[in-house]
């Protein structure tokens, strides 16, 4: 088992309890875990949940959340010669942040088989499923999430990921353009139009920053 | 063991979404050459979505609540994930009995 497997084994723990804690039941969290699989939006979901779930914001957020798989399966799927047309999508089905760091790194060193792949990403998966199934057994005797700042879980993990992107000023640039425009909405808006305007001012930042790069340069 | 039928729906559509994200890619570079602008803005875009999504709480939710988004952030420089996870939940439990929000 690689260390990426053994690291997932946490947050799937995390989002097994915050989902019970949202009133999701075990199998619902499961189910959720086992059938999207991408960490980032499934804590995205938890935190903007209501009774009864809306199906079109979640999916909404979800596909912002995750649009950043178009550039890992772009960049990644020009890596896959060995990989027949059916494996190469079968393979993006699995794709995650880590899985797709470390093929990467692989696809740099050796060629990129099917078989390492698979060896790779079908444990990450199961247990990423079976840590969710765990968190959520666990999270529903813990009782009310805010007493012990539980609800706090998902924020902090996000924090956490946040941190992990800065690559110097023009990540700043990014995070206070969103983070500025992402509280206007939400201060003004209905749903979860915040988290469109912060990607879109986030995007917008990194282009006014670029295009000024080019024309000092 | 329940099944809510509306979160049953919203699990499919939150499953489609991410599965025409993951394949997406395959077909843009069957049809569309990406330049060093386009990777910019689809690099941005993560980082920019989970700012957004914990601005509203670290920033205008309570003194609490910025607190510990400082403390995890702080932490997250040398901790690995769950630690400063764990951290930044213990600094909103105590700091929340102690303002008594």
């Amino acid at each position: 088992m690689s260390p990426l497997t053994v690291a997932v084994m946490p947050i799937g723990l995390v989002f097994g309890a915050v989902a019970a804690s949202k009133g999701l039941s075990s199998l619902e969290a499961t189910l959720m875990s086992a059938l999207v699989f991408a960490g980032g939006s499934q804590f995205v979901a938890m935190d903007i949940w209501t009774h009864p779930a809306s199906w079109g914001a979640l999916a909404f957020s979800a596909l912002l959340v995750n649009i950043r798989h178009v550039l890992m399966s772009a960049s990644l799927g020009t890596k896959m010669p060995a990989f027949s047309g059916p494996a190469k999508y079968a393979a993006m089905l699995l794709l995650a942040d880590e899985i797709w760091a470390m093929a990467e790194v692989r696809a740099g060193q050796a060629r990129l088989t099917p078989a390492w792949y698979a060896g790779l990403a079908v444990p990450f998966y199961c247990v990423w499923v079976l840590s969710s199934v765990a968190g959520a057994a666990a999270g529903a005797l813990l009782g009310d999430p805010r007493a012990i700042g539980l609800d706090f879980a998902f924020p902090a993990v996000f924090t956490v990921l946040v941190m992990g992107f800065w690559k110097g000023r023009d990540t700043g640039a990014v995070l206070f353009s969103s983070a500025a425009a992402a509280v206007f909405a939400h201060q003004f808006l209905p749903g979860v139009w915040y988290i469109a305007a912060g990607a879109a001012a986030g995007v917008a930042a990194t282009l006014l920053t670029s295009r000024r790069q080019e024309v000092c340069a | 063991m329940t099944l809510d039928p509306d979160t049953l729906l919203a699990i499919i559509a939150m499953a489609a979404a991410t599965v025409l994200t993951r394949i997406a890619g395959l077909l843009v570079i069957r049809f569309v050459a990406i330049g060093p602008q386009q990777k910019r803005a689809l690099e941005a875009i993560p980082p920019a979505v989970l700012m957004a999504v914990i601005a509203p709480t670290a920033l205008v939710t309570g003194l609490a609540e910025t607190l510990a988004t400082v403390a995890t952030a702080l932490a997250a420089m040398r901790l690995p994930l769950l630690a400063a996870v764990a951290i930044g939940v213990l600094v909103v439990a105590i700091a929340r009995a102690l303002i008594g929000a």
